[in-house]
């Protein structure tokens, strides 16, 4: 159990291209899930495993429980890791796999018999316990994987998307398993994966970055009602934020051609342009779209062209173009419950829910906040 | 990525019998074999080949071992005779009488058996500090080592000789072993075979605390057996085989190996009798060809298996 701070940890690996990791700053508590996300390459392997003393600092600090780890070699660093490629030696059984670590720290043997019976408890490994990683399913060594990283009780879980190999089902029930596991040994936790979903599920709070760069760390449900900018909120939700560049005149955007009111406090400091985020469930479906008067104001409804239809049983996502628009406008995605149908070439009609509505500035991408 | 139909049910699946995982594995060769079907005369001209080596290297073979049955009168008639007629084992007695052939054997193995010790351990060591370690002057080290393996053996061999004989070690096992124990090409061959093992196993023993030589004999070598084995046959071959350098440091039985001891055979005579010749060179190729034998089924690959997805 430890607390870590990254303290403006930088990664160059060459002199010439920016940074991997780029002056990351970031407090995790004792105990706490903290899961690392981003698209491919943004540096979030990286980070971990300049954490676990494999990759060096090349500016700033990385502290655990407030030492600076610089020059403390990788196994005196009391980190476990799993990889995203699982790396189990492959001449060992499982369980043999579990005990190396003890052995290496002169566990004691009967000590280690009953943390390494003790894990495979907890993950249902006892069949296997004599089998080789090539004898096992992948799913299985990821369980192999994760109890080399429990038994041996460390500071700090450092784990490398450790479901992408997994299909679809049996990632679900691990990632329910890790969480679960991590709340009951209650060991700090650094998780990377680019799959939003385990984030958002997994982790206390969520660190988004780009390019090595930390964009936001928030718990789940912030980040998603508050993104601080376009990237965040466009990573962040599946299916992704409508965003739609628009202008603002007179406490108005226009979305489409479709008037958007603001709150006065925030219309007051968007600018001319802005980006206006709605979350696919920020619409709902108006029967008679009414007409709001003759004038400029315009419609409040926006008519959409359907054009993609992703029944998902409980509730249907539609994707559209504003009818009329051209071709290369952005498309609109609307979540609808069960019970409204629609086909691919229908024209429905939606309105964004009231304070619903995301604002970012057009220039920096941040959001504009009341 | 295919575990994606398995994964549910694998849990109850127990390892097959052998006779079936035979059978399975016989299966997929075919298959694979089948894919590289191209054409009958893509395959007779493999066929061709596959005869035109064997000629090149069994003719001769079987020319020696017939040789070394023959009478003596036998061996120079003309048309040849392909078959011992009649077969004699006079040969072999006169071989192991007219020298001290148990003298030539010990010392070849004993030469051999130190050398190729040497040589693997040493490899074995460098090439893991020169892969896997972190020093500074680590790739200057490495040029070095691999400058060795461009300079022949024969132009070392009048300074080694000086060298040798000056320290008064002709005639003495270490004056033939050290000499021969330097490893660049050991090192070479298991140092790449060492960067080719996935980084993340190597990383995980790190962080698992195991200290250079534990990672070394746990994690490092069992997963580097085949090119080990590989290296190791090559280097017993070729120890077994040294010619110059041991005829170079011996001059009697105390010292000299098989080669140079047949070469002692064939000097004694004025005339060169090739019957025990023949038979002491049968003789001197049988053991590498048992060795050979034995340790080809170790050679295996495949033994990450499981251990990275791919
Ligand atoms: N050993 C290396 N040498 C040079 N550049 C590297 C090295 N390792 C990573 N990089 C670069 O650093 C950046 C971050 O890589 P990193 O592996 O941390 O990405 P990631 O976020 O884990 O991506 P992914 O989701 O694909 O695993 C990438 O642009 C990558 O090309
Ligand atoms: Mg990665």
């Amino acid at each position: 159990m430890a607390t870590v701070y990254f303290d403006e940890a930088t990664r160059r690996f060459s002199k010439e291209d920016a940074p991997a990791v780029d002056g990351i700053t970031l407090d995790i508590a004792d105990g706490e899930f903290l899961v690392l996300v981003g698209p491919s390459g943004c540096g979030k392997s990286t980070t971990l495993r300049m954490l676990a003393g494999l990759e060096p600092v090349d500016g700033g600090r990385i502290l655990v429980d407030g030492h600076d780890q610089k020059g403390v070699r990788p196994r005196d660093r009391d980190i476990a890791m799993v990889f995203q490629s699982y790396a189990l030696y492959p001449n060992m059984s499982a369980a043999q796999n579990m005990a190396f670590a003890l052995d290496n720290a002169k566990v004691s043997r009967s000590e280690t018999r009953q943390r390494v019976a003790e894990a495979a408890k907890i993950l249902e490994l006892e069949p296997l316990l004599d089998r080789k990683p090539g004898q096992m399913s992948g799913g299985q060594r990821q369980r192999v994987a994760m109890g080399r990283a429990i038994v041996r009780n460390p500071k700090v879980f450092c784990m490398d998307e450790p479901l992408s190999n997994l299909d679809a089902k049996l990632r679900v029930s691990t990632r329910s398993q890790i969480a679960g596991l991590q709340r009951r040994l209650g060991i700090t936790t650094v998780y990377v994966t680019h799959d939003q979903v385990e984030a958002m599920t997994m982790g206390h709070r969520v660190a988004v970055l780009r390019d090595g760069k930390l964009q936001q760390v928030d718990t789940p449900e912030r980040l998603y009602d508050h993104p601080v900018n376009t990237f965040v909120a466009a990573f962040i939700g599946s299916p992704a934020i409508t965003l739609v560049e628009s202008d603002v005149r007179e406490g108005v955007a226009r979305v489409h051609g479709v008037s958007v009111p603001l709150d006065r406090s925030v219309a007051g400091r968007a600018g001319e342009k802005v980006v206006v985020g709605l979350r696919p469930e920020s619409w709902h479906v108006v029967e008679t779209p009414a007409r709001s008067g003759a004038g400029d104001s315009g419609t409040t409804a926006l008519a959409l062209n359907v054009e993609l239809v992703e029944s998902l049983g409980s509730e249907s996502f539609v994707y559209g173009r504003p009818v009329g628009a051209d071709d290369d406008a952005d498309r609109v995605t609307v979540r609808l419950d069960k019970r409204t149908h629609l086909a691919v070439g229908d024209t429905v009609h939606v309105e964004p829910n009231r304070g619903e509505v995301h604002l970012f500035d057009a220039a920096s991408g941040e959001r504009i906040e009341a | 990525m295919s575990t994606s139909t398995i994964v549910g049910t694998v849990d109850e699946e127990k390892t097959p019998p052998a006779a079936d995982r035979r059978r399975r594995r016989r299966a997929a060769h075919n298959v694979e074999a089948s894919t590289h079907n191209r054409g009958p005369v893509w395959t007779a001209a493999g066929y061709v080949g596959m005869v035109l080596v064997l000629l090149v290297v069994a003719v001769p073979l079987f020319w020696i071992l017939v040789t070394s049955f023959k009478e003596r009168g036998d061996i120079y008639v003309r048309p040849a005779q392909w078959w011992p007629e009649p077969a004699t084992g006079q040969n072999y007695s006169e071989l192991t009488t007219r020298i001290p052939f148990s003298d030539y054997v010990r010392n070849s193995v004993i030469i051999t058996a130190a050398t190729s010790l040497a040589k693997i351990i040493l490899g074995v060591l460098s090439a893991y500090a020169l892969s896997l370690m972190r020093f500074p002057g680590r790739s200057i080290v490495f040029i070095v080592v691999i400058a060795a393996l461009m300079v022949p053996n024969q132009i070392t061999v009048i300074s080694n000789y000086a060298l040798v004989a000056q320290l008064g070690w002709r005639n003495t096992y270490q004056g033939i072993i050290i000499p021969l124990a330097g490893v660049a090409f050991g090192t070479f061959l298991m140092r790449n075979q060492f960067l080719n093992l996935p980084g993340e196993i190597i990383e995980a023993a790190r962080l698992d605390g195991a200290g250079p030589m534990k990672l070394l004999w746990r994690v490092v070598m069992p997963m580097s057996w085949p090119t080990l084995v590989a290296f190791a046959l090559i280097t017993v071959v070729s120890e077994w085989n040294e010619y110059l350098w041991p005829f170079l440091m011996s001059d009697d039985e105390s010292t000299a190996t098989l080669p140079v001891g047949l070469t002692f055979l064939q000097n004694n005579d004025g005339v060169t009798n090739w019957g025990p010749v023949m038979a002491g060179t049968v003789l001197a190729m049988l053991p590498i060809l048992v060795l050979f034998l034995f340790l080809q089924r170790q050679m295996i690959k495949g033994l990450t298996a499981g251990a990275v997805k791919s």
